[in-house]
């Protein structure tokens, strides 16, 4: 099996450097084994959708690309720096990884313009009136510059999910995580929150993306990563995992998901 | 009777889609809700009614129109023929320089008096939030050193009182003031500490707070003023108020600690993430993102434990520090006003109440104004 992944893998990008590259991954929480051996190289540009059932490893495995959770075993690096309790690599990789949560994060007592004005600042040391300009800019880009000087709580969810959108974006990250933006978010929100991703994939961001959403897969991804159990089973273009499914776990889930829609 | 519950019973608008009758809205309506919705509720409504006024006038009787309001020099028979009818003002009017300001000299109680002002502005200023910026701390430093100068004295012209003549209101400002400005941040520290992933740094914080909570003030006192000097090189003196004021620092700082770790448990752990996702450092994450929402949670137990600290602060009578409650006490000693006890206590109770009472209201519009973005 290690052989196809890899095979698909290099076949994505091959001259480019991997932005993320994950090496016999294996995670436990005390005895629960949660990643096995998970291997997957993101080259950089390339657009990743991992999907798979509850409780699979989907949050864990990319969890672990920002070190929100640490690994016990294998090699994870980012940019070619590799994660380890060295906290100056950490800071360094957390710079330019962003990251998007289901349940949006957004800090409840600050303005949406000092959400996302408050890590520029701090972390990349801009200027105020800098960070404010170029906040605006990307609340611009997720449709929502009128909305700067609310507070979270008055934003309807697929508002506050584009601001996590443009929160991360205000780092200037050269890698994007999310996981399960849409899934906290009613019908109508679903698409004005996909809609942005489409745009940021067409600027050329490198992203991986934990979603059941297969029209987004099927429009923007180079690749889509099928999860089970902690492995990853399946991997290849959208048409290849969604329509020639290999393995029975993929196809039960396939028939799971299109049930569910 | 009937006519009122028949009443009540017709205006009550169930299903009525029609705007509410007058008589639902305004002082009358509300009477009419609340205090005379049915024939139980308007019986107990008159008979409390009527105890209360009673009271009420009992009291005025007492304490204001039978009252003695002065008698010349300590010739408390008037007072004395007044009892159990009015009330011996005259022990306020000729005590209330001692219960201020204590055994302070009398020449010198304007010092105190400043103090007690000084304080009292530092509160005010200290709550406005237009003012709450880094340079407040300085503001903070510079009028407490003041207030030390002040009391102390021994420069510009100023006799010099030893710290056992201070009295009054002034040493239970000091204490409560000092008391809650250090044990605040220490409570702070030691609340971040107990979360922390370093071990020793958790065991230390932990053990603090443990052996501080499981010990009563009184004992922390004692120990404060008896049994640390013995641990003190021969010669060397530590002042007794601020042993107790260290005593103090250590107790409420404990009791904080628990106050404000409440609140960053209550935090949830995505705040965290979010922070630590955006690449924020420990200390800009804690100073931006944590303890700002935390602390907000915890503002009512918060003053909740502020007010109790400044009560608590009158333990110190115990160990002979003379804070307003034991001047109180020590007023009506003398043989000629033995006696009027209720009087003075009951003026030391408005003062501790009206400060007591300036913190529960300030404490509430601030938690309604720091709240201001839950609302949607
Ligand atoms: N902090 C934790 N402690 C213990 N077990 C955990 C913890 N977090 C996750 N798990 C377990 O690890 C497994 C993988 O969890 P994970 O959240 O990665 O799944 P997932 O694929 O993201 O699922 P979902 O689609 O429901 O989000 C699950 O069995 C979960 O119960
Ligand atoms: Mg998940």
């Amino acid at each position: 099996m290690s052989e196809t992944l890899d095979h698909v893998a290099s076949s994505a990008r091959t001259d480019a450097p991997p932005a993320i590259l994950l090496d016999k991954v294996n995670k436990w929480y005390g005895a629960l084994h949660v990643l096995r051996d998970v291997s997957l190289n993101v080259a950089l540009g390339e657009r990743v959708v991992v999907c798979g059932p509850s409780g699979s490893g989907k949050s864990t495995m990319i969890r672990c690309i920002n070190r929100l959770e640490t690994h016990q075993e294998g090699v994870i690096k980012v940019n070619g720096i590799e994660l380890s309790d060295d906290v100056k690599a950490l800071d360094d990789i957390r710079r330019e990884v962003g990251m998007v949560f289901q349940s949006f994060n957004l800090f409840p007592h600050l303005t949406i313009l000092e959400n996302c004005t408050l890590a520029p600042i701090w972390v990349r040391r801009m200027p105020k009136k800098e960070a404010e300009a170029l906040a605006m800019e990307y609340l611009t880009k997720v449709r929502i510059p009128e909305q700067a000087k609310k507070y979270p709580g008055q934003l309807s969810g697929g508002q506050q999910q584009r601001v996590a959108i443009a929160r991360a974006l205000c780092m200037k990250p050269k890698i994007m995580l999310f996981d399960e933006p849409t899934s906290a978010l009613d019908p109508e929100m679903i698409k004005e929150v996909l809609d942005t991703m489409v745009s940021l994939a067409e600027t050329g961001m490198t992203m991986i993306c934990v979603t059941h959403e297969m029209g987004f897969a099927r429009q923007v991804a180079d690749r889509v990563v099928f999860m089970d159990r902690g492995e990853i089973v399946e991997m290849g273009t959208p048409t290849q995992v969604f329509e020639t499914p290999q393995t029975e776990r993929l196809k039960l889930f396939l028939s799971q998901i299109l049930r569910g829609h | 009777m009937s006519d009122v519950t028949l009443n009540a019973a017709a205006t009550v608008p169930e299903a009525a889609p029609r705007s509410a009758p007058l008589t639902e809205v305004g002082l009358v309506g509300w009477a009419r809700a609340n205090l005379f919705s049915g024939w139980i509720s308007t019986a107990v409504t008159l008979v409390l009614a009527y105890f209360i006024i009673r009271w009420a006038i009992g009291f005025v009787d007492w304490a204001f129109v039978n009252a003695v309001w002065s008698v010349p020099n300590n010739q408390t028979q008037a007072c004395r023929d007044a009892r159990g009818v009015g009330a011996c003002w005259a022990v306020i009017t000729e005590k209330h320089r001692f219960i201020l300001f204590g055994t302070y000299p009398y020449e010198e109680h304007w010092r105190p008096a400043l103090c007690v002002l000084l304080f009292v502005a530092l509160y005010v200023v200290s709550a406005m939030r237009r003012f709450w910026r880094p340079s407040l701390a300085l503001v903070w430093v510079g009028v407490l050193t003041l207030i030390g100068l002040l009391m102390w004295g021994g420069v510009l012209g100023m006799p010099y009182v030893p710290q056992e003549r201070w009295g009054g209101l002034v040493i239970t400002l000091i204490l409560a003031t000092f008391g809650l400005a250090f044990a605040f941040p220490l409570a702070i520290v030691v609340a971040l500490g107990r979360r922390s992933n370093l071990p020793a740094i958790k065991a230390i914080c932990v053990i603090y707070v443990e052996l501080i909570r499981g010990v009563p003030l009184i004992s922390l006192l004692f120990m404060a003023s008896v049994m640390f000097p013995l641990f003190l090189p021969e010669g060397m003196n530590v002042d007794k108020l601020l042993r107790a004021q260290i005593a103090i620092i250590l107790f409420a700082g404990a009791y904080l600690a628990e106050v404000v770790r409440g609140g960053l448990q209550a935090l949830p752990k995505g705040q965290y993430e979010a922070a630590d996702a955006l690449g924020l450092s420990y200390w800009h994450k804690t100073g931006f993102i944590i303890l700002p929402q935390a602390l907000r949670l915890v503002i009512p137990p918060l003053v909740n434990t502020f007010i109790g600290f400044f009560k608590d602060t009158s333990l110190v009578l115990i160990i002979g520090i003379f804070d307003l409650l034991t001047a109180g006490k020590t007023a009506i000693i003398e043989p000629a006003w033995q006696g009027f006890g209720v009087e003075v206590y009951l003026t030391v109770g408005a003062i501790y109440f009206v400060f007591c009472f300036a913190m529960s209201k300030y404490s509430q519009s601030l938690e309604a104004e720091l709240n201001r973005h839950r609302v949607r």
